[in-house]
């Protein structure tokens, strides 16, 4: 099926080479005026409210400047130096690594173990993958205050259990120790019924027959997973891991309501670090400064990403 | 959805392992939330020395003070009106582009089209110093408008993608007859393309809704009237006001979570559609 648009030469069109085709034929002037009405609010909102911010990000990040007025204190990469020589600063690099590796580690395998378990068709299967999925759903400001009521120390469910040891219950959320660990095992259990409705959709997206033809030829339940499934989840497993560190690494709302970072700045995160120093005290360039140096994580680590590990999707 | 494997053997040592491992997890995910529903209905003292189990004596009136006290109806009603901002916003300008990227060759088709959905990849951490600034020079600051209209933006990429992949399953003969029988672009847009997409229509509302309804750093920067607060900032404050009567906090907790749930079991199937298609991308 020929399409006119499509062959005709793009851009340079004029009405008249048209009107030898069909009469009536779709004319330029249409396309022309679905463009400029169309296009132009997308492209505007995204560019005033996405791509400037970050480019201003960059250049603020040049000033010594607390966001009145106009900036006029340029100290070039101070604010990068400062930011690096921080400690703080690579105590959430860490945290930002510990969220990476505790979601590869233990979430992914996890989500995927439930999965297969529950791609089969069982009673209660589709009303456990509901129940899996429901932290995803919640406001991570809601799932931290629920778990900082799980950790405290006077009220929570860990020091009830504590007491009934006979134990002196601790404060998990409020010691340098544990604060993050407590994190930790919140958003394994906020993410991982993410990853398993994931890989869920993607086993029901899987030819039967290949399976069936596999157990035919004699290759048992766990080689058929081992040599079959899991091959054929790859993609969406590269998916999961994107999303997975892309998430780690711009994690914020959940550390909020239960630490805000702390104590000692301790359970941090890139964001949180970004939110305590550079918006809550307006330190705008301090602050741009964070966020470039996230940006450039963030972006770095997708492309390389892709193009090592997703190059054919 | 149909079998991967059949077991029928009366006793699978691989069956009792599935099921004490479903039910291990089961009770991880369950008993927080439990515990903050059944907390509302306690005392605080009872809080104390029966956290997991059924109250003793059901205290309604946690949950009748804050249904009575129009605080909550307020957060609410602010998160509702963002929310709706940002959706109806997003159906309309995403839905224009998508259709334009989907069904109008032009220059540069292919280029706009990456760089708008660059907008997946950026952290929207690093702008949102700068976008303080740029919505407190537009006027914006303490507006509704000044968190949708960020919201908007961020949430072009995906739902232009989402949009557009639909879109393009539109057979183009349809599009070509409606032109050759007079038909304009738009009008075949507004009564062909929008009608028929309505289930991915519904779908990328209701992510942006879900998305929008549970924000908290956007709306932490440009809002700072307590009056404009949408739920996720109200519920901390409120935490920060009644900071160890836990009975009241986790009442409110269950209160403005509940919107949220009925919502995700109302549009269940909405939200894991987008979720696997955003995912397996085309």
């Amino acid at each position: 099926m020929a399409r006119p648009i499509a062959s005709s030469p793009a851009m340079g069109v004029s009405p008249a080479s048209l009107s030898t085709r069909a009469v009536g034929g779709p004319s330029w002037d249409g396309r022309f005026t679905v463009l400029i009405l169309f296009l132009p609010p997308a492209l505007l909102l995204f560019t005033l409210f996405v791509v400037l911010p970050i480019g201003e990000a960059a250049w603020y990040s040049g000033f010594n400047w607390n966001g009145f007025g106009r900036p006029t204190h340029w100290i070039g990469f101070d604010n990068y130096r400062f930011v690096l020589e921080t400690r703080a600063f690579w105590l959430a690099l860490r945290n930002n690594g510990l969220i990476i590796a505790v979601s590869l580690c233990v979430q992914l395998p996890l989500a995927l173990t439930l999965a297969l378990m529950l791609a089969e068709r069982f009673r209660g299967a589709v009303a456990l993958r509901m129940l899996f999925f429901m932290p995803y759903i919640l406001a991570e400001i809601a799932t931290g205050l629920i778990f900082s009521f799980v950790y405290d120390g006077d009220y929570g469910l860990v020091a009830s259990i504590w007491r009934s040891f006979g134990a002196e219950p601790p404060h998990l959320l409020a010691s340098t120790d544990t604060a993050m660990l407590a994190v930790l095992i919140v958003i394994v259990w906020k993410y991982f019924g993410f990853h398993m409705m994931l890989f869920i959709a993607a086993l029901q997206s899987i030819d039967k027959s290949l399976i069936e033809a596999a157990r035919i030829d004699g290759a048992t339940r766990s080689q058929s997973l081992r040599h079959i499934v899991i091959p054929l989840l790859y993609p969406t497993i590269r998916l999961s891991v994107f999303f997975a560190i892309v998430g780690s690494l711009q994690l914020f709302d959940l550390v909020m309501p239960l630490t805000r970072g702390g104590p000692a700045d301790s359970s941090n995160t890139m964001v949180s670090f970004l939110y305590n120093n550079g918006i809550s005290r307006m330190r705008v360039g301090y602050g741009s400064a964070i966020g470039v140096i996230l940006f450039v994580i963030c972006v770095t680590f997708a492309f390389t990403y892709k193009r090592w590990f997703m190059r054919d999707e | 959805m149909n079998k991967v494997e059949t077991f029928r053997a009366p006793f699978d040592p691989a069956v009792l392992f599935k099921t004490v491992f479903l039910a291990i997890v089961a009770i991880f995910v369950l008993v927080p939330l439990l515990a903050t529903l059944l907390g509302g209905f306690k005392s605080l003292g009872e809080l104390r020395v029966n956290p997991f189990g059924l109250p003793q004596h059901w205290a309604w009136q946690n949950y009748a003070d804050i249904l009575f006290s129009g605080r909550y109806w307020q957060l609410l009603r602010n998160s509702l009106i963002i929310s709706t901002l940002t959706v109806v916003l997003t159906l309309i300008v995403a839905s224009m582009a998508a259709f334009t990227f989907a069904h109008v060759r032009f220059y540069g088709s292919s280029m706009l089209l990456s760089y708008l959905t660059l907008g997946l990849l950026f952290p929207a951490a690093t702008a949102v110093l700068p976008l303080f600034i740029k919505v407190r020079d537009l006027g914006l600051l303490d507006t509704y408008f000044g968190v949708a209209l960020p919201q908007v933006a961020f949430s072009l990429a995906m739902s232009v993608l989402l949009l557009r992949r639909f879109f393009k399953d539109i057979p183009y003969e349809l599009l070509e007859a409606a032109l050759v029988d007079g038909c304009s672009y738009i009008k075949f847009f507004r009564y062909v393309t929008l009608p028929l997409s309505r289930p991915i229509l519904a779908t990328v509302g209701t992510i942006t809704f879900v998305n929008s309804w549970n924000a908290y750093l956007l709306p932490l920067v440009m809002l700072n009237t307590d009056a404009l607060y949408p739920w996720p900032l109200g519920i901390m404050v409120y935490q920060g006001e009644y900071s160890s009567e836990w009975h009241l906090i986790l009442a409110f907790i269950t209160l403005t979570i509940l919107p949220t749930i009925i919502l995700f079991l109302l549009a269940q199937k909405h939200i894991v559609a987008g979720l696997t298609s955003g995912a397996v991308k085309g």
